[in-house]
């Protein structure tokens, strides 16, 4: 036991008329350390997934005396499903049903601190530690029925919650447990229950939440509505750096329904009894608003060279200078990639309370904890008095709007002490504030010897920051906005194998010579951050892109030509796979022989991170010549993740990683001008709608029984850019480097 | 004073008349179907039914609406008992985050009220309004199909 990493200090917490038991995991000392994805120290290294960094047991599991479980993860549900997978896994290993769990999910008064839920890691690191622990709690369990039994454990057997003896005698797990404690740190060796034996991973679990969210059920945090709740709107500058010169609170005061005006420095809000007179007193408000403009933004026209010519940190994450042979050809080639919103369907929203010193937010961050630092740092509140529960919201994709306005919750229910404070940003106001995916660009020069082999590869790439999560408060627009502004933290890069910008930057083909590059930009124009696959979108565009033309250099089919520079058998083998189900050979062959007008097909594969999960997919196109739009036929995506929890969750984030991969590489493109942001709304940020959704999407999942869990969420959107960017490319005869790909480019 | 008429029940409502529909059903009326999504009519996360034809909630005032019937998906079915489009998503599990997904569903049911037995490229075309940011088309379209062809005959 390790008593100085965890200090479990109870305390109670009143929360909606019930006592709950509070407590935290880690004393104060350690916050200062925590990372760039927000979690703790490790503790013990050689334990499994988050067990490493929160090692007690009873962190993720406990039994009551009654027998009923309750299990905890500190990660949350974004639309991904991880709540049922994670309940599904935890269920295995307990010999528990799902339906009979309590589940918990990111609360900083219940659950571990396992930082972000982000970058497809969820069942890497919290299904891992669920495993185990899981596996660990039910042999202790069974250890404890034998005691009381006078049996050897060995002779017992569990199910449902209930340790079964030879004799038919039975022991639900709160009798089971009584003696036992589970305060105890997590052993490095878990009895896992061999793969064979599931009967709950592996096997489509349907979604726990997806009911109520079919029904017109409480299923968001937009749903919440707490006694006394009251409803608050933001007002925010009309673009970066713009400053407040008046607003004419006196005449908002008066409107209809409104209990509150909130002006600090450069922020401004809301606060009425009822929704839509908040709406309109905060229109009213931003109509009487006059702000001295900010910084100009640089033109969109050559943002790449502005962003090119920014001061840099430049960082070598591959520099491989093997034997190789002579260099017969060569290509140079640049990619970019434009700014991209996240466009959440729901824009952010968030409930806090403050009551009795202590502040309370109902939130949809993707990190609690974080989070909880933060706000304790804006409000200036010792972390104590601060807790953040995760609800549900719409799907966030990586960093939206869900922080910052968590912090306008806090500062708004500071202002109005007892009475819950709701918050919901306006369509404009998300879109102009949100954290964009960066605008990106690449060079990469590689080369083929006398065989076909490729012999070199040469590879830079210049990008903001794809990480500016809280952090500190700084790192929250409106802590930004008030009269005593915080100040963001320094951009960081993030360090590989995970990377930011650089992520998926080194091919997982076969390079003898290889030098990779990248240039961080610490400060770019726009506000950047976090979007599902961060760099991997555009690195793998580019990797893949080059693949077909160095494949068709050497004159060998693309798919034959990434075998013969891939070495890695589960990589071979979801390249070979992907191949035969899209019936990749006969495909090619037909199109040589005589070639449909207009139609194209395009394969890629990546490796998520080169640590994650495995996809290969093959697409068929047909071209709209008259208009430059893109049909996508069909889709066939391999993807091996190794020990598949829920196969049909599988494959619904990988059909949705492409459809979304397919908006963002066909469609997307954020629009503004040196007087801000002007994607405002969907008809200025037009994405995916029904008309350009592929014909058929088929995605088949190679079993791994028992295998490593490895992040799926995240994992088509690189390879999906690249496959169609090769069937455009096989379409037209044209190569295409400029994302986005569809458009009046593409017409004849 | 208003009256709204929704899922076969009649309310007196204490608000403005020009309130959008939507606050009206999630603030007084206390229902969660329909969701903020933009505001403009742009996304379809507020999809209702007024008499049968979809609407877009945000844009609809409450006094549009006074003598006309209001469908929301809580008029369905429940959790317990779906009805019989809700349980075609539900077997499909055709939602990813689910926040777009009851505009999506009173869209469809619209459809199928219409024309109980529409072809894919019908149900493309008629759901084109509504946006999905996680990409769950393929599902939804799967499941409007599945429900349409239960209908047969």
């Amino acid at each position: 036991m390790n008593d100085n990493i965890i200090d479990l200090r109870r305390r109670a917490v009143l929360s909606a008329g019930a006592l709950v038991l509070g407590f935290t995991l880690l004393p104060r000392r350690a916050l200062a350390e925590f990372n760039g994805m927000g979690v703790p120290p490790i503790a013990n290294k050689d334990l499994a997934g988050s067990l490493q960094r929160t090692p007690m047991l009873d962190a993720w599991i406990r039994i009551a005396p009654d027998g009923k479980v309750t299990v905890f993860t500190g990660k949350v549900e974004l639309g991904t499903g991880v709540r049922t997978a994670l309940l599904q896994v935890a269920a295995e290993q307990l010999d528990v049903a799902p339906a009979a769990i309590h589940f918990i999910t990111g609360d900083t008064a219940l659950t571990p601190n396992e930082g972000f839920t982000a970058g497809s890691h969820t069942m890497a690191d919290s299904g891992t530690a669920l495993l185990n622990a899981a596996a660990q709690v039910r042999a202790l369990v069974v250890q404890g029925a034998a005691a009381q039994l006078k049996l050897d454990a060995a002779t017992l057997r569990t199910s449902n919650g209930l340790v079964i003896a030879p004799d038919g005698r039975t022991m639900h797990y709160g009798a089971a447990v009584r003696a036992i404690d589970l305060h105890r740190a997590a052993q490095v060796k878990s009895p896992l229950k061999p793969a064979r034996d599931y009967t709950v991973i592996g096997h489509s679990l349907p979604r726990v939440d997806i009911p109520a969210k079919l029904t017109g059920g409480a299923a968001y945090v937009q749903d919440m509505r707490l006694p006394g709740m009251v409803h608050a709107r933001v007002v925010r500058p009309p673009a970066y750096g713009a400053r407040l010169l008046s607003a004419d609170a006196a005449a908002v005061r008066q409107m209809p329904g409104v209990l509150k005006v909130h002006v600090d420095g450069n922020y401004l809000a809301v606060i009425a009894s009822d929704e839509w007179q908040a709406i309109q007193a905060m229109r009213t408000l931003s109509a009487s608003a006059r702000w001295q403009r900010g910084p100009a933004l640089p033109s969109p026209d050559n943002i790449h060279a502005t962003l090119r010519a920014l001061p840099s940190q430049d960082i070598v994450v591959e520099d491989k200078k093997g034997p190789a042979g002579k260099a017969v050809f060569t290509l140079k080639r640049r990619y970019t990639k434009q700014y991209v919103l996240h466009g959440s369907i729901g824009p952010s929203c968030s409930v806090a309370l403050l009551e009795q010193g202590s502040m309370t937010v109902w939130t949809h961050t993707q990190g609690v904890y974080p989070l909880r630092a933060a706000l304790a740092e804006m409000l200036s509140m010792p972390l104590d008095d601060v807790r953040c529960i995760h609800t549900e919201s719409a799907g966030c994709y990586g960093q939206n709007g869900a922080d910052d306005v968590a912090a306008d919750a806090a500062l708004l229910a500071r202002a109005m002490p007892g009475r819950p404070v709701r918050v919901q940003l306006m369509r404009d106001q998300e879109n102009q504030w949100e954290p964009y995916a960066p605008a990106m660009s690449t060079q990469l020069a590689a080369s083929l010897d006398a065989s076909g082999t490729i012999c070199d590869w040469q590879y830079e790439l210049w990008s903001g920051s794809h990480n500016e999560r809280p952090g500190n408060a700084g790192k929250l627009i409106p802590a930004q906005l008030l009269a005593r502004p915080f100040i963001p933290s320094p951009s960081q890069p993030m360090p590989m194998p995970e990377g930011g910008g650089d992520r998926n930057a080194i091919p997982l083909y076969t390079l003898p010579r290889a030098k990779i590059i990248n240039h961080f930009l610490p400060v770019t124009p726009l506000r950047t951050s976090a979007m599902r696959s961060l760099g991997a979108h555009i690195n793998l565009f580019a990797i893949e892109s080059m693949m077909d033309e160095l494949a068709a250099a050497a004159r060998t089919d693309p798919v034959e030509f990434r075998l013969r520079h891939m070495q890695d058998p589960r990589a071979r083998e979801v390249i070979e796979r992907a191949a035969r189900e899209f019936g990749w050979r006969q495909r090619r062959q037909q199109y040589q022989h005589q070639r449909r007008p207009d139609h194209g097909i395009g394969f890629a594969f990546g490796q998520y991170k080169n640590i994650m999960a495995y996809v290969a997919l093959a697409v068929e196109v047909r071209i709209e010549r008259s208009t430059g739009a893109v049909h996508i036929l069909r889709v066939t995506a391999a993807v091996d993740c190794g020990q598949g929890v829920n196969p049909d969750g599988i494959r619904n984030q990988i059909e949705g990683g492409i459809l979304q991969s397919s908006s963002w590489t066909l469609y997307e493109q954020l629009q503004f001008s040196p007087d801000g942001v002007t994607s405002v709304d969907w008809a200025s940020y037009p994405i995916m709608r029904y008309s350009n959704v592929p014909g058929k999407v088929d995605v088949v999942l190679i079993d791994r029984p028992g295998a490593p869990f490895l992040g799926v969420a995240e994992a088509a959107q690189g390879p999906m850019a690249g496959a169609l960017g090769n069937a455009l490319a096989d379409a037209t005869g044209k190569r295409w480097f400029d994302l986005p790909l569809a458009g009046p480019q593409l017409m004849r | 004073m208003s009256t709204l008429t929704v899922n076969g029940v009649r309310h007196t409502l204490d608000i403005d008349p020009s309130t959008p529909l939507l606050y009206a059903l999630r603030n007084q009326l206390e229902m969660n179907g329909a969701k903020f999504g933009c505001g403009m009519g742009q996304c379809g996360a507020c999809t209702v039914l007024l008499d049968g034809q979809p609407v877009f909630g945000c844009l609809t005032p409450v006094a549009a609406c006074e003598g006309r019937q209001v469908r929301t998906i809580g008029g369905l079915g429940s959790a317990d008992k779906p009805g019989k489009l809700q349980a075609s998503f539900i077997k499909h599990q055709a939602a990813q985050c689910g926040y777009c997904i009851a505009g999506m569903v009173m869209r469809a049911q619209s459809l199928l009220e219409q024309h109980p037995h529409p072809t894919e490229a019908q149900i493309r075309t008629h759901m084109e309004p509504n946006l999905c940011r996680c990409g769950t088309h393929m599902r939804i379209i799967a499941a409007i199909k599945e429900a349409a062809e239960g209908s047969k005959p």
